[in-house]
């Protein structure tokens, strides 16, 4: 699996270093947007230069390069274990040579691995799939923005959110709202819904390697999206929290069915900075 | 503000300031002015509070005096050289984690500034205004360009204990840009703008 380690590192570098299209080109329009003069729009300048500088000098473009998170499909057959090993190899090398920021830090003693494995860290998903190749996706998960997410139990009074969907849209809103500028918009918004914490915060970071051009496959959800999209632009929070237009690019919606009794929303932010990318091997 | 990079021309000017900082440089700034920053500064996060307020060394145990300087909130991506360190990437952190330290390390040492991003509380802002003191918001993220603006890295302090995320750096910076979002007279864009995006998700939600 060697050739496969290196395969991981490169995505590490990609990832890292280089924003996806779509998001950068969401970025510009919402740079188009924000009046000339505001200290919105010269963030948003920055960030474009940032973005331009990063890429062209593969160096990371935020200095939290987070989180990994690896969402892997595996095709019937090959081992998963090795596959964790040669993933934790090729994050120990990714952090040498990126070079990426140690952050895999132990609860008990507070030390820093140093070179980002640990115990459950990077964090990988798998899933096995019948046949065809192997594809691993990454995104790189800032604590900043990570630290703003919240999970939801419905019925929510304080908010007057009951279970269903405009209670989910209730909840985004405040989580949004309660964010403000912290975990640095514009952001993109994951939402998962279902019955259980654990279930609805995992599909609530997964919406976030969707793309931004892409609308959910149920038409009400679509609709919740865009209709939220354009909520939570209204509450003028802006880029870096500066305020202005551009308080997020997306809001990706995901369901799971959910137990009778159940009703858990999780709201989990990407900053601007959303870095993901796919290794198809 | 900084360049037309994207195509758009500016018509702000920012106020070039240097530090340290006088109490009169502070005090004539306010709340929405951009800036540009020379001078050295100090990198401190999480830990470097906590441990300025459990262990409140002397002023003069510190590697440098942070009289009129700026404390930036930032945990670089440092590579080690064969002689130091280079930084290569080096922007903001979320300010409001160290909210509970923040007022007890301005006014024990003196500082101008805080610096990071996502603004900060009551507190910090009540000891920005009793000590003559201000908050600068720099870019979250912009990391590769704001580690382009620091021109020399000077020393490091607590490398071993904290690591290289959680030490305190000290920084030679050049024109490294920010907006002054909380200033020494009470003022904050933080909660002008929390105050606006709140009443909109009121009526958002009907309430």
């Amino acid at each position: 699996m060697l050739k496969l380690r290196d395969g991981i590192i490169e995505l590490y570098r990609k990832v890292a270093s280089s924003l996806p299209p779509d998001v950068e080109t969401a970025i510009r329009s919402a740079y188009d947007n924000e009046p000339a003069t505001s200290a919105s729009a010269s963030a948003l300048m920055v960030i474009l230069e940032n973005i331009k500088r990063a890429r062209e000098t593969a160096r990371p473009i935020c200095q939290d390069t987070g989180l990994p998170v690896f969402y892997v499909k595996v095709p019937f057959g090959l081992s998963q274990n090795e596959l964790k090993k040669t993933i934790h190899e090729a994050t120990r090398e990714a952090t040498r040579l990126v070079p990426l920021r140690a952050n895999a830090v132990d609860i008990i003693t507070e030390k820093n691995s140093g070179d980002n494995t640990g115990e459950g860290f990077p964090l990988i998903y798998f899933e096995e799939v019948e046949s065809g190749a192997l594809v691993i996706d990454l995104m790189l998960k800032g604590g900043g923005c990570e630290n703003a997410g919240q999970t939801y139990k419905l019925p929510l009074e304080e908010i007057g959110a009951q279970r269903d969907l405009e209670g989910v849209r209730r909840c985004v809103l405040d989580a949004v709202q309660k964010a403000q500028g912290r975990g640095c918009p514009p952001y993109i918004i994951g939402v998962g819904a279902g019955a259980a914490k654990d279930q609805v915060a995992r599909l609530a970071k997964e919406q976030l390697m969707r793309k931004l051009t892409d609308s959910s496959k149920i038409p009400e959800l679509a609709a919740l999206e865009q209709r939220l999209l354009s909520e939570i632009n209204e509450l003028g929070i802006g880029p870096m929290g500066l305020g202005g237009k551009s308080t997020a690019l997306g809001v990706k919606i995901g369901v799971n069915h959910r137990h009778p009794a159940s009703y858990f929303v999780d709201v989990s932010f990407g900053c601007w900075a959303m870095r993901r990318g796919r290794l198809i091997w | 503000m900084l360049g037309n990079a994207a195509g758009k021309a500016y018509m702000v000017e920012p106020k070039n300031i240097r530090l340290p900082l006088s109490k009169r440089d502070i005090a004539g700034l306010s709340a929405g002015d951009m800036v540009l920053i020379s001078g050295q500064l100090v990198t401190g996060r999480d830990r470097v509070h906590k441990y300025l307020v459990e262990q409140r060394p002397a002023i003069d145990a510190l590697p440098v005096d942070l009289t009129g300087s700026v404390l930036y909130h930032c945990g670089p991506v440092m590579k080690k050289k064969d002689e130091g360190y280079e930084v290569i990437a080096a922007g903001p952190t979320t300010s409001i984690r160290v909210e509970m330290y923040e007022a007890e390390v301005i006014k024990n040492y003196g500082l101008a500034g805080v610096m990071g991003k996502g603004g900060m509380g009551e507190k910090t802002l009540a000891a920005l205004r009793e000590s003559g003191a201000v908050y600068f918001h720099t870019i979250g993220g912009a990391a590769a360009y704001l580690a382009d603006r620091i021109v020399r890295t000077v020393d490091v302090w607590k490398l071993e204990d904290f690591g290289p995320t959680e030490a305190m750096w000290i920084f030679e910076v050049e024109d490294f840009p920010a907006i002054v979002t909380m200033d020494s007279r009470g003022n904050s864009l933080h909660k002008e703008i929390e105050e606006i995006s709140f009443r909109k998700f009121r009526t958002l939600i009907g309430r």
